[in-house]
């Protein structure tokens, strides 16, 4: 066998082995690399800063550990964004295990901005029901979430004295890692004809793009890439920003190993001709 | 410059239209920006003093109030509009009574489109009853395909895997993939192949357990079937993708049927199926996961493929009609889009020659929707 | 036969019900598919059970049995143990199970995360061979796969800027034209799909679900 025809054989292991190296060398050499803003993401920031101060932002957390490294620098780029503008923030979750994630980006950022608790934001915990809940929101938040995460009253928090359903939220955040997102869409704005701005895997984005386009979302926020490009739009460049480095580098690699594998291929192909 | 603008502020209360009834919504036009907020107070007939009942939105611009309002009483309301140096009062002078609608009007077009769509499949139906040999339903080569990937499997003396999607019982995904777990069951039970099925959740599994014991039993294999060979393992995401690759490394199975709906695991089963050199026939509605299970699978079913599996399967001419229905359902569905896309295209150029009536047209007709 | 019937009257019944509370929103109709999945909800809560049931009850066959890979069996149980116990204590000490300075949450931080990490990690390295195996322009149509696939896993990331500055836009035209079509019309395929099974299973011309 040629050394060509090598090329579109090579074993799975040495691919593992290069995307492993190329993807550690940009974190371990802390590179980062600037991204170029694309309309999705820009239509997505203007919504939220477009919002009057005092107006209120709820975050869904609809994502665990596994969908972390993507959606939790778009959850604190938000944040940031929604603290900077003097927005009141309401996080809730449907997704148990990302409850823990989402608490601790949110004391984070509420910390670094000094924000009270009551105050400027409130963490309403999760709730199991998924579509019941967000229908019954429609109607008073406190009918399904009758008290915050450490059950607290929703009355005796001076932030929810004049928040009861969608009419009085400005936008909803959906950062989604399933199919939740659909559900916003299908039943939240459907219905109740509330903001939405999604923020979803790189591999859920091609499923969201139809919502941009018919106006069913404000903004989508695609993939690390796009939480890189809202942190360059909230001026604050954090892990999205590293993270976009080994992606570039992973990317490019990928696309060596398409062609060498194609030139293998024709190689091979050509040799069987000629025989 | 004040008495103008509240001259212009005008509110209405309204029973709160295609709802089911104790509601009632207040809409504020021309609202002047510098307003602080509204306080909305409410009194019934006999009451003779208001009492406050909540905050109007500035953001929507309405106030819908569901508190203990009753059916068929008139209610009136007034408005304490907050400016930062003075409070007016607004009294909108027409009470409000609640009722409760028999029918949304916004979701007219859903319904008829639904009893067109649903007499097209009936209608289907009764000519595939009559005329069973005339309908044709393209081949399908992924379904054709499961009686080579089980004899395969015993030619190699490997077990076939069976693995259940993520979504539950309720998914119509999941439900086709139990149609064709009793499928690919009694074939297997035939060849007298081990099968394994990996389910992710817990109803799911007691659907395939009762599946599968029906389908040995069909085969003349009752006492071939194993309970424990239909396992859950877990209801975590990777977990449940860890389970399962750890099962196709130790078990190595000639055969691997990936049925239901998937998410980011796809590719990671997919590839771990591969690898241990299994035959493998995906099937998903998950649009994102198709382009993977393309790359790594031998055969995949996209979309309504998995949900027409029954009736290409059982072939039976009821369950063929029903297919043919909804595909002259959505053939419908395709003029309809066609005519209103052509129309629309046609309107916007004669706006841009000024001529503005059939893009009237157009909008009264979209509004239909 | 009244083994069948029983069951497919109720799904015809609820099927309908459901159906109908979509448009007509009159009391008892209107609130009925909320409580619906309500109901679910708590049918689905108890059925976590059945799962912990039957995991239970295969992994300590295989132990008994001492079967291959029946070691993977104690780490089963050992995890199943020591969640339950930890977020016991800690709900019991604390409150609240996820307080940070629970035993739970160090559980959840230094055990789960990095194990959740690891698989969708995995995807990184699946995704490169299965490129590499995949894209091949053996014809017309993998070669047009091929290329927009290049296209656009180099213009989603800054490399393929600095590479060429007209391939994002390039990029974001395939995502949000050429793309949209297509995907559109699989969802509204499966949309309809999903109807016509829903429609099937209501009228119980589809009951292989009943076994």
């Amino acid at each position: 066998m040629s050394i060509w025809e090598r090329l579109g054989k090579i074993d799975r292991r040495i691919i593992f082995l290069i995307i492993g190296i190329v993807v550690l060398i940009p974190i371990i050499f802390g590179l980062k690399m600037s991204v170029q803003i694309s309309p999705a993401v820009q239509s997505a920031y203007n919504a939220i800063n477009d919002l009057k101060p005092g107006s209120a932002v709820m975050i869904s957390i609809d994502y665990d550990a596994a969908s972390m490294p993507e959606l939790q620098p778009m959850l604190i780029a938000i944040l940031r964004h929604c603290f900077d503008k003097n927005l009141k923030v309401i996080l809730i979750d449907f997704w148990p295990l990302g409850l823990p994630i989402g608490t601790q980006g949110l004391e984070q950022v509420a910390k670094e901005y000094k924000k009270k608790y009551g105050i400027d934001y409130v963490n309403l915990g999760y709730r199991p029901g998924d579509i019941a809940v967000m229908l019954r929101m429609g109607l008073e938040i406190r009918n399904v979430f009758y008290g915050d995460i450490s059950g607290t009253p929703l009355d005796s928090l001076p932030m929810m004295d004049n928040i009861h359903n969608y009419d009085d939220i400005a936008v909803v955040v959906g950062l989604e890692a399933g199919s939740m997102g659909d559900y916003w869409v299908q039943y939240v704005n459907a219905r109740f004809k509330q903001k939405l701005i999604l923020g979803v895997t790189a591999v859920m984005a091609a499923n969201a793009y139809p919502y941009v386009q018919s106006g069913q979302i404000e903004g989508l926020i695609g993939g690390l890439k796009g939480a890189a490009e809202y942190e360059r739009l909230v001026h604050h460049p954090g892990f999205a920003h590293v993270g976009m480095a080994s992606q570039s580098w992973a990317h490019v690699a990928i696309v060596i190993f398409i062609i060498l594998g194609n030139i293998g291929f024709f190689v091979e192909r050509r040799k069987g001709k000629r025989l | 410059m004040m008495v103008l603008l509240l001259l212009s502020m005008s509110f209405e209360a309204m029973d709160t239209p295609n709802d089911g009834g104790q509601s009632i919504t207040i809409i504020g036009r021309d609202i002047p920006t510098d307003v602080k907020k509204i306080l909305v107070f409410r009194r019934t007939e006999k009451d003779t003093v208001y009492k406050q009942v909540g905050f109007f939105s500035l953001l929507s611009m309405k106030y819908t109030d569901n508190d203990s309002i009753k059916d068929g009483e008139k209610y009136f309301y007034r408005l304490g509009v907050v400016f930062p140096e003075s409070t007016f009062y607004y009294n909108i002078t027409k009470p409000a009574v609640s009722t409760a609608q028999w029918f949304n009007r916004t979701r007219a077009a859903v319904l008829m489109y639904l009893i067109l769509f649903s007499a097209l499949v009936l209608l289907f139906i009764q000519l595939a009853k009559r005329n069973p040999e005339g309908l044709f339903i393209r081949k399908i080569p992924a379904l054709d395909a499961i009686d080579e990937a089980i004899g395969r499997s015993t030619e190699l003396g490997k077990p076939t895997f069976f693995v259940h999607g993520l979504m539950g019982i309720t998914d119509a995904g999941t439900l086709a993939a139990i149609t064709l777990l009793r499928r690919v069951a009694k074939k297997i039970a035939e060849y007298d192949t081990p099968l394994l099925v990996t389910n992710f959740d817990p109803i799911v599994m007691t659907a395939s357990q009762e599946t599968v014991k029906q389908a040995y039993t069909e085969a003349g294999r009752p006492d071939a079937y194993n309970e424990k060979n239909i396992i859950y393992l877990t209801y975590e995401q990777f977990g449940y993708t860890a389970g399962v690759d750890g099962l196709m490394a130790r078990e190595k199975p000639g055969a691997i049927f990936l049925q239901g709906y998937f998410f980011a695991e796809s590719l990671i089963l997919a590839e771990t199926g591969h690898a241990v050199g299994a035959i493998q026939i995906a099937g998903t509605t998950a649009t994102v996961q198709l382009p993977f299970f393309v790359a790594a699978c031998d055969y995949v079913l996209i979309g309504e493929e998995l949900l027409a599996a029954s009736s290409y399967i059982g072939r039976e001419p009821v369950m063929l009609g029903s297919v043919k229905g909804s595909d002259w359902g959505k053939a419908v569905l395709i003029f309809i889009i066609g005519a209103y896309v052509t129309l629309g295209t046609i309107a916007g150029i004669l706006m841009s020659t000024g001529r503005h009536t059939l893009m009237h047209i157009f909008e009264k007709l979209v509004s239909v929707f | 036969m009244k083994k069948k019937t029983i069951p497919l009257a109720i799904t015809f019944l609820t099927g309908v019900i459901i159906v109908v509370t979509f448009f007509i929103p009159h009391p008892p109709f209107g609130r009925l598919q909320e409580d619906a999945l309500v109901w679910y909800s708590v049918i689905f809560g108890f059925t976590m059970l059945l799962g912990v049931d039957s995991l239970v009850r295969f992994h300590a066959t295989k132990l008994r049995r001492r079967e291959k890979g029946s070691w993977f069996s104690t780490i089963f149980f050992l995890g199943l143990l020591l969640s339950f116990v930890t977020g016991l204590i800690s709900e019991l000490r604390f409150g609240d199970a996820f307080k940070v300075q629970s035993s739970f949450m160090y559980f959840y931080n230094y055990v789960l995360i990095p194990l959740q990490s690891t698989m969708f990690a995995l995807l990184a390295f699946f995704i490169a061979s299965a490129s590499y195996r995949a894209f091949r322009a053996r014809n017309l149509e993998a070669t047009l796969l091929l290329i927009t696939a290049v296209i656009v896993m180099l213009g989603r990331v800054p490399a393929g800027y600095m590479l060429w500055h007209k391939l994002p836009p390039i990029t974001s035209w395939i995502l949000n034209v050429l793309q949209l079509g297509p995907m559109r019309g699989i969802m509204i395929g499966i949309a309809l799909g999903t109807v016509a099974m829903s429609l099937r299973l209501i009228l119980g011309i589809e009951r292989t679900y009943l076994s």
